[in-house]
């Protein structure tokens, strides 16, 4: 009784163990095919706790992108987990339909080439920015 | 429980190396890894540390850009992901924002050369 009380408690602890280091993959494909863009950052979209994640934040209100938020710093288990589950060793990251497109440096140059808008619109996001060119457009 | 300890206990080990050493040993470790791992026209590592809430000299923060032909015809992603395979070792242990730009020849020449800082810190560092 003793030892299976002993090796109950083993488990669990082993258990917390690997939850500690890292969210499962299967919970973070889930998390990543919940919405067509989501962002996993430090802090949240109100109030970025880091300065690549802010500049993230900035660009997605720019296009008047929604998206799903996730902040890395309040959940260690899912900061090492979404880092193995990309392969990239930073964030923030960013999800577009359920495939991993890039940081802050990658989303900045999407963003200034244009490619992003493109990006949107094959998942069918209209981005707000090309509301604000049509009235610019008509009065040239 | 154990993990974390000797986790915390080798973070802390780490952080009185940086502060007691005022060479600059992480960020000549870059230089050297990207320098011979790719064919480089261009190469500048930033040590951005000091615009974050760390100990004076520490090397946890960097950008650098890479100006290499190796690039041509290979998407961004993919550059970045090379870039971050080759400095793999750093990125795990201490090397905490790494900003890239990876660029072709012909893309430096014509941009305006100009390396942008990164954004402000907004106090996330660690916690």
């Amino acid at each position: 009784m003793n030892f299976l009380t002993k090796s109950r408690k083993l488990f669990s602890v082993s258990n917390q163990l690997h939850r500690f280091l890292a969210t499962k993959p299967e919970d973070l494909k889930k998390l990543v095919d919940n919405n067509k863009v989501v962002v996993f950052m430090k802090g949240n979209p109100e109030q970025p706790r880091c300065g690549f994640s802010n500049a993230v934040v900035q660009i997605m209100r720019m296009h008047g992108v929604k998206y799903d938020a996730h902040d890395v710093l309040s959940d260690e288990e899912m900061r090492q987990g979404i880092k193995e589950f990309s392969s990239w060793p930073t964030i923030p990251q960013v999800f577009i339909n359920g495939e991993f497109v890039g940081g802050c440096d990658i989303l900045l140059q999407m963003h200034q080439s244009g490619d992003l808008i493109e990006e949107l619109e094959k998942v069918g996001i209209k981005s707000a920015l090309l509301d604000d060119s049509k009235p610019k457009d008509d009065k040239k | 429980m154990y993990k974390t300890i000797a986790f915390i206990q080798a973070r802390n080990i780490f952080k009185s190396s940086i502060t007691s050493n005022m060479s600059n040993p992480i960020e000549q470790s870059i230089r050297n890894k990207l320098s011979k791992q790719l064919t480089i026209e261009h190469l500048e590592v930033i040590n951005e540390s000091y615009m974050h809430n760390v100990p004076k000299g520490a090397e946890t923060h960097f950008k650098v850009v890479v100006v290499s032909n190796q690039f041509n015809e290979v998407p961004l992603i993919k550059r970045h992901r090379l870039v971050n395979e080759i400095l793999k070792e750093e990125l795990q242990n201490g090397v905490h924002a790494l900003s890239i730009s990876a660029k072709t020849p012909t893309q430096w020449e014509s941009s305006d050369k100009v390396v942008k800082p990164s954004p402000n810190c907004r106090g996330g560092f660690g916690k």
